[in-house]
């Protein structure tokens, strides 16, 4: 399964600074392994992007070279309480997706 | 008595490194004697300004015992603020089937120009992190993994 796993603080401090970690359970084929003589078919996640209430936060451009089960860790800062979504998209269009509210005090 | 003495000099000599450490930053460019696909992964991504050394730390092991889950670290200095804003960080390596790995690129929210990841290296190697700053400036550091089990074949 492809399951997204986020972990982000549910509620953080005005400005300060704040750890976001996420990965997706996914097996990031490159389509260059051979399993008994023949080579497993290319399956790749080659965007990754977070979203504070829509604008951009952070995103990846993955190319071959990242791990299975893609680990992401990053860190943000907030003036407000803020919706961030994330998003890892096959490169065959297919997307997944994750939402966390966090809470600023 | 012998530590008042010593002291004196131990400032000279730090001062000294310090001042070589300002002075001794070497422009060298982004290519410097990698593979031509390498050079090319990179002129494609980051682009053919000169990349200098220091404010940048590419933290990765010095052995992996697995080549499939490599955890590395770029940290940028970086105020995130004005000029001093770090606006990418780009990874390669140079002895995988694909040179360029990944590119992050840091939006206005980003506390700190710092990314951890997890790679897929072939085999031990070199590898290569890039930040673009704000003012188009290019740092650039590398690390040398050893890696007993290859991650991209097997």
């Amino acid at each position: 399964m492809t399951t997204p796993r986020i972990r982000v603080p549910s509620s953080v401090k005005a400005g300060e600074a704040f750890e976001i970690r996420t990965l997706i359970d996914h097996p990031m084929e490159t389509g260059l392994r051979h399993q008994t003589g023949q080579a497993v078919a290319r399956r790749m996640i080659t965007r990754f992007e977070a979203q504070a209430d829509g604008e951009v936060l952070f995103t990846a451009d993955l190319r071959n070279g990242t791990s299975a089960n893609p680990y992401i860790g990053f860190f943000a800062r907030l003036v407000r309480t803020t919706t961030i979504t994330f998003l890892w998209r096959e490169e065959d269009g297919r997307e997944y997706r994750a939402t966390q509210r966090v809470t600023v005090t | 008595m012998t530590r008042s003495a010593a002291a004196p000099a131990l400032d000279r000599r730090s001062l000294l490194g310090v001042a070589l450490a300002l002075v001794a930053v070497p422009a060298a460019r982004a290519s410097d004697g990698l593979p031509p696909d390498v050079e090319a992964a990179i002129r494609e991504q980051v682009g053919a300004a000169a990349a200098t050394e220091g404010g940048i730390m590419l933290r990765a092991p010095e052995t992996a015992e697995n080549g499939a889950f490599v955890p590395v670290t770029v940290n940028v200095h970086s105020a995130m603020a004005g000029d001093d804003r770090c606006r990418a960080i780009y990874l390669f390596a140079t002895r995988n089937p694909t040179p360029g790995i990944a590119s992050y690129r840091f939006g206005a929210g980003i506390a700190r120009a710092e990314v951890s990841v997890r790679l897929r290296l072939a085999e031990g190697q070199t590898i290569l992190a890039f930040a673009e700053m704000a003012d188009g400036s290019v740092r650039r550091s590398a690390a040398r993994v050893a890696v007993s089990t290859g991650g991209c074949l097997t």
